[in-house]
């Protein structure tokens, strides 16, 4: 029995002490049934990380669910104040670390545009090809978990295989495999390593024979398919409602994505599709998921053969001052649509900066479509999210 | 077993009589078989730990244990050690009695449905004339070791996974017994020895029922699984819900009987499988019959390995059903295809039709 | 989607269309004293000094900014929000960033719109000077996902919001002092400044 904290307080819960469930309610029938609560995390296999679930739970039905979050918040929006904007690419690694590069690109962007900085051709492409290398990887890593999730452990080692070959290109460019800070504003840190293109272009042959055996793995497979299809659904009008972004709501028929809506980088001269399911259930998202890692493959294959010639950074200001102003900037990450707020009143720091992060607004969901299922399916419609803790407490 | 054992054995036996009164010797018999059988199957159960991680390993693109002894083959023996070695600690609220009961309930039913098994001709601790009942009636007393478990632990995620312990082995029973009943149909006799030497004779089970016993293979093997709660049906300790399940609060060698037990009801649900389909340990086309030195153990041991590889090869493919899927598959599709099998395994014995 | 592209408005569009929503009553005296005194001599002066008038409540600005900026008192939020979704003509249904914001006199939340099908986007800025107990009207109603947005400005900022459902700390614990993202936040234990 958990400790009783404020929260029981706020529900109006008598407790009683010695009585391990609370809230005694008499479902229609002769049974006299008890709601109880379980703590899912923070510690837990299922949550990924220090997400704490309150569930109220009347036998395996779940009445309700509350997101308790904090357990890893480090305050980045006012750390970020504080420090230059040198700094702040560096600390954007730390929020959704399987899109370390495309966090850092946001923040780059956002202050691009506010020095009205135009990259060179080569970098664009290059963040470009990297993003989507980030994409995959992070599939990769979301596949195997879900796999796991619903109970089918050896996905997730099929996952890490692939996952590895991008993490070992990345060592090689940049020298990071996790948080890369490869981007700088104005630019990169430094040149693609000569190997770059090569082992890209293998492991994108390599990748196309071993992504359809995810498919004969996984996705065809009977009990996968009767757990994830019309579980967790989520119509298109809730998706919106709900502001939620990336495959969570591409699979409720949501097209939003950043890359189609607003171009950057190199996204305006590529040809892919916008995965888009309409069933809105965890398959849906589940699909939705693995067309991107198709698509993603599509557009690295597009550059990665004309990387242009150019300067690999465009000289910035020893300390960068935005002008006076209000900047914002969205790219896509893995997870949806990361949104860079930057208030500027002309000094050497921001005057606040926002992270519209994508898996708070999809955790605000979770509650409303999970009403009613059942333990199980609150574990697959959670895989189906793919929430990163980091990236909602930031 | 083999001949110069099964002198050593006559031995003891003679040797026992002549230095005893008739009931101490057979008291003290009983007891070295006992002993002799808990050593010999928790070692057995300890190597298919490690088998299971080997497989697993194969699976997963991994290698496995390899760092303890040839091939890692000491590896779960020093898990064992460490388990053997570690404090036994619980939370204050447990009911101490039933949560120490729990681990010991579930290890000795597993050990007590091993003594029937005929592993060879002359290797049988246990022959009774309803060794099948026997069987049925033991392998269930299991499920309440884990639901006593799962209470006392005063665990939430425990409680859960109790309960859907207790919901899955009452379902799954039925479909278990009513398969063994499909073939006792076919062999007329409840006796294990029995059920094998009609084998010898008119081929394996399976061949002599066809059909509906394959079907009633199938249906078996489903609910076997099923019934040592291992994957697709672990939803008893599924990780990604409810923790580590009824043991979520067990720990030190309690946690490990838990654990070893489930090894053994595999080695069970396989052993049962290979005397009632695959003609326990007869060879396959009499290929050894002729040849007495053969330890026609071996015979028996290999298939049961084959069928546990099975059950491993579940394990690590499929993904887990939910609770409702579980229960839907089991009362909507296996019992009434089981019901129906049995009349069309009737029907064929009536009209003659078996091989 | 072509189409729907005609309906999009430019920003000076936007900017009359929902400016009209909120006359100015003072405006409109204004205008009508304007009318009045031309007919009187030496009008010329006064109309000069009436000229900026706002023939709106709301205050709008495209200056440093991508976006049009709305600038709306805290009586108009709501009707105002609600409008700007449903009307077909703007039509803003996703909500897509709620920044909670501290001017450093007055507090605030700053509510990024997009419309899905007509493609613009609007940003909306509320202010209430009350520092000690500030309070709006919560847009949770209109967007379903401002509930767990204004939950987090309620947790760093402070700004209690009507009408919200469930408003609590999210991340902070609830006997947390004060509101870290506020400028005047002192927590010397925790917080390096430069």
């Amino acid at each position: 029995m958990r400790p009783i904290s404020y929260r029981d307080c706020e529900r109006n819960i008598t407790l009683e002490p010695g009585t391990q469930n609370m809230k005694p309610e008499t479902i229609n029938n002769n049974f006299k049934t008890e709601e109880y609560f379980v703590n899912m995390g923070p510690q837990h296999p299922a949550a990924h990380g220090v997400l704490r679930l309150i569930l109220t739970i009347d036998g395996e039905i779940i009445k309700n669910v509350e997101p308790d979050l904090g357990y890893i918040h480090r305050s980045i929006e006012k750390m970020c104040e504080r420090d230059s904007y040198q700094q702040i690419v560096h600390l954007t690694d730390r929020m959704d670390y399987l899109s370390s590069h495309i966090n850092n690109e946001a923040v780059c962007l956002t202050v691009e545009k506010a020095l009205e900085i135009e990259v060179s051709e080569r970098v664009k492409v290059i963040r470009t090809i990297i993003s989507e290398l980030t994409r995959i990887a992070s599939h990769c890593l979301w596949w195997g978990v879900m796999g796991m999730d619903v109970g089918a452990l050896t996905t997730y080692f099929y996952g890490f295989r692939d996952r590895e070959m991008i993490n070992d290109i990345f060592e090689e460019t940049c020298g990071a495999r996790l948080t890369m800070n490869y981007n700088i504003p104005g630019g990169l840190m430094f040149d693609i390593h000569p190997n770059f293109v090569k082992r890209t272009k293998d492991f994108i042959t390599h990748f196309k024979t071993k992504l359809p055996e995810y498919d004969r793995l996984l996705t065809g497979n009977v009990i996968f398919q009767k757990r994830t299809k019309g579980v967790g659904v989520l119509t298109k009008e809730d998706a919106i409602s709900f502001g939620t972004s990336g495959p969570v709501a591409r699979g409720s028929g949501f097209a939003n994505d950043v890359r189609k809506r607003h171009h950057y980088s190199a996204y305006d001269r590529v040809d892919f599709k916008e995965a888009l399911f309409t069933e809105g259930d965890s398959f849906a998202r589940y699909q939705v998921r693995i067309m991107e890692m198709w698509e993603a493959m599509k557009i690295i294959e597009q550059l990665i053969d004309t990387i242009p010639e150019g300067d690999i950074k465009t000289p910035t200001n020893a300390v960068i001052k935005l002008p006076k102003g209000e900047y914002y900037q969205r790219v896509e990450t893995a997870r949806g649509e990361l949104g860079v707020y930057i208030n500027s009143t002309g000094t050497k720091n921001p005057y606040r900066l926002k992270f519209r992060s994508p898996g708070f607004s999809n955790l605000s969901v979770l509650d409303h479509i999970t009403k009613g299922a059942k333990i199980g399916d609150l574990v697959a419609t959670m895989a189906s999210f793919d929430f990163v803790i980091p990236d909602i407490d930031r | 077993m083999m001949m110069i054992p099964l002198n050593i054995t006559k031995t003891i036996h003679d040797w026992l009589y002549s230095v005893m009164p008739e009931n101490a010797a057979s008291i003290t018999e009983m007891l070295l078989i006992a002993i002799a059988y808990l050593a010999l199957f928790a070692v057995a159960g300890l190597y298919l730990v490690l088998l299971e991680r080997k497989v697993a390993a194969w699976f997963q693109l991994r290698l496995g244990p390899n760092r303890v002894g040839p091939f890692g083959l000491f590896q779960t023996m020093a898990d064992a050690l460490k388990l053997l070695s570690k404090e036994l600690t619980s939370t204050d609220k447990t009911d101490k009695f039933l949560y120490n009961l729990a681990p010991f309930f579930v290890i000795t039913t597993s050990l007590i449905a091993l003594s029937v098994f005929p592993f060879s001709k002359q290797f049988q601790a246990f022959d009774i004339n309803i060794g099948v009942f026997f069987l049925i009636a033991v392998s269930s007393i299991g499920v309440i070791g884990i639901l006593i478990g799962g209470w006392s632990s005063n665990n939430k995620y425990a409680m859960i996974g109790a309960m859907r312990s207790g919901v899955q082995t009452i379902s799954y029973e039925l479909s278990v017994g009513l398969s063994i009943i499909t073939m006792v149909l076919l062999t007329g006799t409840l006796q294990l020895s029995e059920i094998i030497e009609i084998q010898r004779t008119g081929g394996w089970l399976i061949w002599q029922g066809h059909i509906p016993a394959i079907i009633a293979f199938m249906i078996f093997m489903i609910a076997g699984t099923a019934e040592t709660n291992r994957a697709p049906f672990d939803l008893v300790e599924a990780e990604s819900e409810l923790g580590a399940g009824f043991h979520t609060e067990y720990s030190g060698m309690k946690f490990a009987y838990f654990f070893l037990a489930e090894f053994i009801n595999m080695f069970i649900i396989a052993s049962i499988a290979v005397v009632l389909f695959f003609g326990g340990w007869l060879s396959p086309f009499g290929i050894t019959e002729g040849i007495t030195w053969f330890p026609e153990v071996l015979w028996f041991l290999i298939k049961v390995l084959i069928i546990i590889f099975l059950m491993m090869w579940f394990r690590w493919t499929f993904p887990r059903l939910r609770i409702d899927q579980l229960l839907t598959l089991e009362w909507k599709y296996l019992l009434p295809i089981n019901l129906v099998n049995l009349v069309v395994m009737a029907i064929i014995i009536w009209l003659n039709l078996t091989f | 989607m072509d189409l729907m592209k005609d309906y999009k408005m430019n920003n000076s569009e936007l900017q009359n269309l929902i400016g009209s929503w909120f006359p100015n009553p003072e405006a409109d005296k204004i205008s009508k004293i304007v009318t009045t005194s031309e007919t009187e001599e030496g009008s010329e002066e006064d109309a000069k000094v009436q000229e900026p008038i706002n023939p709106s409540l709301l205050e709008f600005t495209e200056e440093a900014s991508e976006f049009l900026n709305i600038t709306v008192q805290p009586e108009q939020l709501h009707s105002l929000m609600s409008q700007l979704k449903s009307n077909e003509k703007t039509c803003f249904d996703y909500l897509y960033c709620l920044t909670g914001m501290d001017w450093g006199v007055e507090l605030g939340v700053i509510y990024h719109l997009e419309s899905i099908d007509l493609l613009h986007n609007i940003v909306v800025k509320v202010k209430t000077a009350n520092r000690e107990n500030p309070t709006l009207d919560s847009v949770y109603d209109i967007w379903r996902t401002a509930e767990f947005h204004e939950m987090e400005v309620f947790d760093f900022f402070g700004i209690k919001f009507n009408n919200h459902p469930n408003l609590k700390r999210l991340f902070l614990t609830p006997d947390w002092d004060g509101y870290p993202l506020r400028k005047d936040y002192v927590d010397e234990a925790n917080m390096i400044i430069k």
